[in-house]
Formats: structure tokens, sequence, C-alpha cells
């Protein structure tokens, strides 16, 4: 059993400051542990979210000496205690209180990005047929936990603020397993271009380097869907043939 | 009258996991008007943690699976106290909503040939859980929630319901307070579908989170309805024991039904050496068969760590007992044995389980592909609950439903893995269903401003003063530990009568503790005061488990008695009710179970 001393952000959307607090640290305790046993010790009212304290929930996220983490998941013995640790808020949410922010932005904009729309089923009692290796890569985006670090982390929103302009990483993550389930026959692409604001992604990577899933946010989900705008809005070729079919007097269709 | 804001709804769902947002959606679509009141933020309920998947009689891996197997196995498993009706209804269902999941954007794990792929799973006789690797519970809590956003529904997030509100006989409502600002939200509704999940956190050691605090069991309760079946509690056999600070955390059954064994310290397979007479004609004679099993030969019989887990779990208890258990106090489960077998096992073990992967991993330095895993059990699920009618979900109370765990009746005395997520969805439609047309057809209600009173001026209490500033050494964290600590050596895998006796006496000093808690701190995301508020509630689960345990003097299922340790078929004729007198005291009462109709019973007699 070791001391360790843990510098935990307090207060509320007025403000507030570290506060110290040590506490008996033992083999295999994660920093959510350390929170839990100085609330139930020395500060009733110490607010934080949790719920599944086994990294599948996403409710824990802070910021532990600074980098963005799931406090469950981040063992203590990974730290060096010789000085305090830091837990703070995620700073590109609102402060409510303490541990906790408003992230209900987030919700808002998920509500925003067109529903799921499947293609007519393809079997008689309604179900469809998809291959395994057409539903991984959708798969991996579909293990978020909605923690929200990628948005935490994410400097567009986090030092530019573009909460209205952006939807940020984790709803391009959300947006490209719609656009890449094999099912679904919707068209994102317009949208994300304007009103999501794909462009604002500069592809630095953050993102993906924070996230607890692992899934490979940039690479993998952003660049992709950047190429489907940019194939739609910017190819040369594509905008002449648009162009010769406006003045031809037809419609333009919404699907590239 | 503490100040609060009024909303009115046609029905109101409590709890915001599978059985909820199913409800919600239901309701929405016949009509209704909606709000879905949760303790937590919206898809971070308990459904995310469930992993193995969701049992249902597709047929698509093995075609020899159908409904009718599907019923069979669960009664078998349920020890036959199920309620039938409820078993029927599930097998017959689980198929279109599994498929209506997937036409909602959930993306299971597939066939060869395209379709929704199953696995293996304790008490299933085929392969039958569409799954997603091990993180089915996400896949379904965020397809139904991705699905509810675009419905005109209103979701109350971070919101605790601290009272039902009557009018008559009726259901009339519920009185809650949002944590953000501590502020109470009263909604006046005559249908309340409850969906608040299990009681895990009456124990010290489970695999629930925070809000498993028996909620919907006690509020239920406290208006006049039965509960039922509260004596069967799931220990899941493989919860994670080393180091202390994950222990409990559930290790997926899936990784038995992918081919882990679990073995004493001196390495024995010590699954093969008592299995029930009931499954013995189910279960394979040799390992040889067992891995055959595994590797889908279709003549092969099941694994015995494939057992139902009421089995596994005391069958890991008697390795401890005796001596043979792990350094930490369990047994190991090892899946990395596979690569005797099969040359890629380390691709296997990761693809089929990635999350376990990740878990032991982070949490405890262990890599599974490599290193047997230490397991014991904990505290999973309540078989128990609100007593409902099968095919309406709606309790003793009129316009009052429940649907998922908080309710009874599906999983009799022990419930199968997988006949959770399908519970869910099943039972969760179904509650939205009746629970529209009951306020359909039976009009408004009246809210009761002396009800509302009485449930304010009770929460308030904790802050009424004494604990402010300072820290008292009685806090509602301390009481919770208590109870915890006692439930778990008193009233956990194995009990007896003197000692549940005394756990009674302990529970009824912490109901005289408790509403004198203080906590510091004012109204706005206080988690101190939200945990005292949760101590009725984890007091009223408590007691209700202690008392129908007492009553039942047999062994069956998730229930064991050290001093009645066999079946008796005395005891297979009844239920255990428990309501609340008239006195305020707990009445236990036994409830008959009704004959099944010829044609289950013809279904169940074919199978055996």
């Amino acid at each position: 059993m070791t001391q360790a001393t843990f510098s935990i952000w307090r207060g509320d959307s007025g403000g507030g400051a570290l506060v110290d607090y040590e506490t008996e640290v033992s083999e295999g305790m994660v920093v959510l542990d350390a929170v839990h046993q100085i609330q139930a010790e020395k500060a009733n009212d110490l607010a934080v979210r949790w719920n599944c304290k086994a990294g599948k929930c996403g409710s824990c996220s802070a910021e532990v000496n600074g980098m963005p983490k799931l406090m469950c998941m981040t063992r203590i013995d990974e730290l060096d205690l010789s000085k305090p640790v830091t837990i703070e808020p995620m700073r590109a949410f609102p402060s409510l209180r303490d541990l906790v922010t408003d992230v209900s932005w987030n919700f808002r904009v998920k509500k925003k990005i067109k529903q799921f729309t499947p293609r007519p089923p393809d079997a008689p009692d309604g179900s469809w047929r998809m291959q395994q290796s057409d539903v991984d890569r959708v798969q991996e985006f579909r293990k978020c936990i909605e923690c929200f670090l990628c948005q935490d982390v994410c400097h567009v929103l986090r030092d530019h603020h573009k909460h209205e302009e952006f939807i940020g990483p984790r709803f391009l993550v959300y947006a490209a397993a719609l656009e890449m389930h094999p099912l679904d026959v919707a068209d994102r692409v317009d949208e994300l271009k304007q009103a999501h604001g794909i462009g604002y992604c500069n592809i630095t990577k953050c993102c993906t380097k924070v996230c607890p899933e692992h899934i490979t946010i940039t690479d993998n989900a952003i660049i992709p869907l950047k190429e489907r705008v940019v194939d739609r809005h910017y190819d040369p070729v594509a905008k002449l043939v648009r162009l010769f079919r406006r003045t031809a007097g037809q419609e333009t269709s919404g699907r590239a | 009258m503490a100040e609060h804001e009024t909303h009115s709804y046609d029905v109101i769902v409590v709890g915001a996991g599978g059985a909820g947002l199913r409800a919600a959606i239901e309701a929405a679509d016949r009509g209704a008007k909606v709000g879905v009141i949760c303790k937590s933020l919206l898809g971070k309920a308990h459904t995310v943690m469930a992993e193995g998947g969701l049992a249902a009689a597709l047929g698509n891996v093995d075609e020899r699976d159908n409904w009718r197997v599907h019923f069979a196995d669960t009664m078998r498993g349920g020890q036959y106290l199920n309620n039938w009706r409820m078993a029927e209804l599930h097998a017959r269902e689980a198929p279109d909503r599994a498929r209506e999941l997937e036409a909602w954007g959930a993306v299971f794990d597939r066939t060869e040939d395209g379709r929704i792929l199953q696995r293996n799973f304790g008490g299933h006789q085929y392969a039958r859980l569409a799954h997603v690797g091990d993180r089915t519970g996400l896949e379904m809590i965020r397809t139904l929630q991705d699905h509810l956003i675009h419905q005109a529904v209103d979701v109350h997030m971070e919101c605790t319901v601290l009272e039902l509100l009557k009018d008559g006989d009726r259901i009339a409502g519920a009185v809650a307070y949002e944590r953000e600002r501590g502020r109470f939200k009263v909604f006046q509704a005559p249908a309340v579908v409850l969906a608040t999940g299990g009681i895990g956190r009456a124990f010290s050691i489970t695999s629930n989170s925070w809000e498993y605090t028996g909620d919907g069991h006690s509020l239920a309760y406290e208006v006049g309805a039965a509960l039922q079946d509260m004596e069967f509690v799931q220990f899941h056999p493989t919860g994670m024991v080393w180091p202390p600070s994950v222990r409990g955390i559930l290790v997926t059954e899936g990784v038995r039904g992918d081919g882990g064994v679990l073995r004493n310290k001196d390495g024995k397979r010590f699954m093969f050496d008592d299995i029930p007479e009931n499954y013995r004609s189910q279960t394979a004679d040799t390992e040889e068969e067992a891995w055959r099993y595994i590797q889908g030969d279709k003549n092969a019989r099941r694994p015995p760590e494939l057992l139902t887990r009421d089995h596994v779990a005391r069958c890991i208890m008697r390795e401890v007992r005796a001596g043979r258990g792990s350094p930490h106090g369990g047994v190991f489960l090892d899946i990395a044995w596979v690569k005797e077998k099969i040359p890629n096992s380390r691709d296997y073990i990761r693809k089929k389980l990635p999350s376990m992967y990740h878990q032991f991993k982070q949490l405890a330095n262990i890599d599974i592909t490599e290193t047997p895993m230490e397991v014991g059990p904990t505290t999973h699920y309540m078989m128990g609950g609100i007593r409902v009618d099968g095919d309406t979900q709606m309790s003793t109370v009129p316009g009052l439903f429940a649907a998922g765990e908080c309710a009874a009746g599906l999983h009799g005395a022990n419930r199968l893995g997988g006949n959770s997520l399908s519970d869910l969805v099943v039972f969760g439609k179904r509650a939205g269903e009746y629970a529209a047309a009951f306020a359909r057809d039976n009009g408004g209600v009246k809210v009761d401003d002396g009800q509302v009173d009485r449930a304010t001026t009770n929460a308030l209490r904790p802050l009424d003063g004494a604990g402010a500033g300072g820290q008292a050494a009685d806090g509602p964290y301390q009481i919770q530990h208590e109870l915890q600590e006692f439930m778990q050596e008193l009233v956990g895998i194995v009990r007896r009568e003197d000692e549940m006796k005394s756990a009674l006496d302990r529970i009824a000093a912490l109901k005289e503790k408790a509403p004198g808690v203080s906590v510091p701190g004012n109204r706005e995301y206080n988690p101190g005061w939200h945990t005292a508020l949760d101590l009725r509630n984890l007091l009223s689960v408590a007691e209700a488990i202690t008392r129908a345990a007492l009553e039942r003097r047999e062994s069956r299922g998730g229930h064991f008695r050290d001093d009645y340790p066999d079946k008796d078929p005395e005891f297979a004729k009844f239920n255990i009710l428990l309501r609340k007198g008239g006195d305020g005291s707990m009445h236990v009462s036994r409830q008959p179970i009704p004959p099944l109709p010829a044609e289950l019973a013809q279904i169940i007699e074919e199978m055996k």
C-alpha cells in the first residue's frame, strides 16, 4: 500500500480549481477507483460520471495528467506517483460540476445526420445477405462507445470552438458507418461538405491517437469520406459533366 | 411544496437500456406521446455490457433449431418455474426481433452465406446466439438509440425516479429529479413502463454498474405491485478475480462457447466430474467429443463447461472450497489451449473475443492468447422481479408495466445466457404496445399533490444540513458498503437459514439508519445525495431476496441452500410472491403455477 496525491478539478460553470486529495493505492487500481475512494471517504459530493467500469460504456472520460483517457481503463501503476496526478474534466465541453461536463451538444449533432435507410430486403423473410468481408470496416466504426474523447482532443472543437460548423470525429465515424453500411441507400455526401463541415478536419490524427477502442478514425473513416466529397464536388471532369447537364436542362441527380 | 416542473405523457418509460428503448419505440410507433426517463446519458445503460449475444432460433447455423427447442431449453434451464406463456412468446418472437434490429442498422457477424451468424452458449442445444464479437449489447443499444432519436420521443437524461404516483388503484405517473441542477420533475401519465434493470449493487462482488440498485423493483413494490422469484439471483460463474479493483467484472460465457475450458490448480478439467441428470444426454462424454462440438460437428454433444450458469458457478465454488482453486480464490479459464488444436489461435481468439483480450491485457496484464484467466462467480442477474402478465407485461397494478430484467417470469430459477438480450426486445416491444393501448383505452389520470409533496420532502431530507460541510461517519457510501458486504456473505451463492435470519436483522437495522443519513454539498450533480436516495431501493430488494430465499427450503437453479441441498418437487409447484402489507411490512406468499397447456407440455416431454 502506498499513498498517492490526486489533484482533482472541483468547480462548476462559474469556475473552479484543483484540489489535492491523498488516498491509498493498491495493486491493479485504476484512476476511477481512486476517484471513488476519495468520493466515499473524503468528498461525497465529488461529481463524476461512470457506469460499467470496464471500458464499455464510455462515461468516465477525463483528462488525466493532461491526456484524454477513460478513467476506468487507466491504471495507476502506469502513472508517475512522485508528483500529484491531475484529473480534470474534458475541456472541449462546458463544465457542469467537477469532472462532469455538458456533452448534450453531441446528442443534438447526431440527430441531424440522416438516419439509416436500408435497401429492400434480399429474402422473402425480410432479411438481407451480407458477406463478413463487406461488414468488417463498418464493424470497426460500430465499436465506438461514444466517450467523446476524440471530440475533446480535436483542435477544431477544443481550440477553435467550431461546434456549430463541424460535427467532430465521433460523428464523422458515425456518418462513415452509415455511408459504408452495405444496406444503406441514403446519401450524406453533400451535407458532409456543407452542414457537417468535413473540410475543417486537417487530418492531424489526434482523434485516432486517443480512441480507447483503437478505431482508425482518420485513415479509415474521415479520409474516405473526404474522398467522396472531393469526387463529387471538386473533380474537374465531373464538374464539366454537371455543367453540361445543367445547360442541357436536365435535373442533376443527388447521387454521384 | 417543493418547486417542480410538470410533464404530461401517454406513456412514460423508466430506463433506457434495451427493454426501455424498445418499449419507447413501440409506444411511439403506435401513436402514444412518450417520455423516457433514464438515470445516465442515453446509450450508457447496462445493456452495453452484454457480451455474448441474443438468443433467437433463426436456424442459420443449425437448421434443426426452431422455437420449440428454444422454448424447451429455456424451461429446462429455468427448472420449470418459468412463466410458460412468456417462455413461449419469447421463443416464438425472438427471431423477428433479431431481424428487426438488422433492419434498423445492426451489423451482426455473418455466416458463410451472408446471414446472421450464431454461436454456442450454455444451455442452448444448438448454436443460437446472434452476436457481434463479444460486444453484442453495445450493438443492440446503439441500434435502438439511433432509431429512437428520429422519433418524437422526449428523453430526460440523468433523471432519477423517486416515487410512482397513483390515482386510486391506477398508476398516475412519477416524481423524479434531474441530476444537473437537482430540480424535481413530475410526470403525469396513465401508463408507466418500468425497465430499470437489476439489483447487482446489493452485493459486493458484481458485474453490475452503479445504476443497478433495484429501483424498478422497489418503486413497484411501494405502490402495491407483487414481486416474484426474488430468491433467484444469478451468480455468473466467470467474473474477474484479480487484481482486487476489477473483481466481479464479467468474463463472457462466449469464452467457453468458443473453446475455453475450466481447470483447477492441478490442471484438471473438473466440469466433467459432475453432470446433472437432466443434462446428461446432451453433454459430451469426452474432451475429444467436446472439442468436436466447438468445431461445429453436429453429431457431437456440448462440453460440460456449457452447462447452465447456476451449475457451473457451484462447481467452481466446490473446487475453491476444496482447496483446488487458483492463487486468488478462483479457478482457471483457459482459451489459450486451443493453440494445440488450431494453427492461428492468436488471431482466432482476438477475432472472437476482442473485448476480453483488451480487458485482460489492460486491467490484469494478461495475454489471454497465451495465459489462462483467473475467474470466479460474480453477482450478475436477477431472475425475479415485478410479477407481470405474460402477454401484456402489465403488473398487478393497473397501468404499471415492466419489461426486461426488472420483470419476472421468463427465466424461472435460472436464466440461460443470451436469453436476456432477446428478453429485452421481445418484452420491451410488448410492454410498449400494451402500455400505449392501456393509455388510449383508459383515459387521463389526476396527480395528487399530497403524494408529490411527500416524495419531494423525503428526497430533500439527506441535504437537511447535518452532514453539510463535514463528512459524516455513517455516510451513504458506508451504509451501502455494509449492506453489500453482508449480503454477499450471508445471502450469496450458498445460503443457510441462520445466516439469512441474521441478514434480515442487519437489514432492519440499516432501514432504521438510512432515512437519517445526511450528505454534504448541494442539489447540483451530487452523487452522495443520489447514493443516499438509492438506499431505500437497495434495502427493499435485499429484504425481498432474503425473505424469498428463507421461504424456499430447497435448492433449485440460482438458489442454493446448504441446509436443504436437494430439489424438492413440492417447491416446483409455486412461485414466491412478496407484497407490501397494509402495516408497511413485507408479506411472503406462495402462488401456484398454472398447469401447462397440452401443446407446450408435449414439447417439453419430446425434448427431455
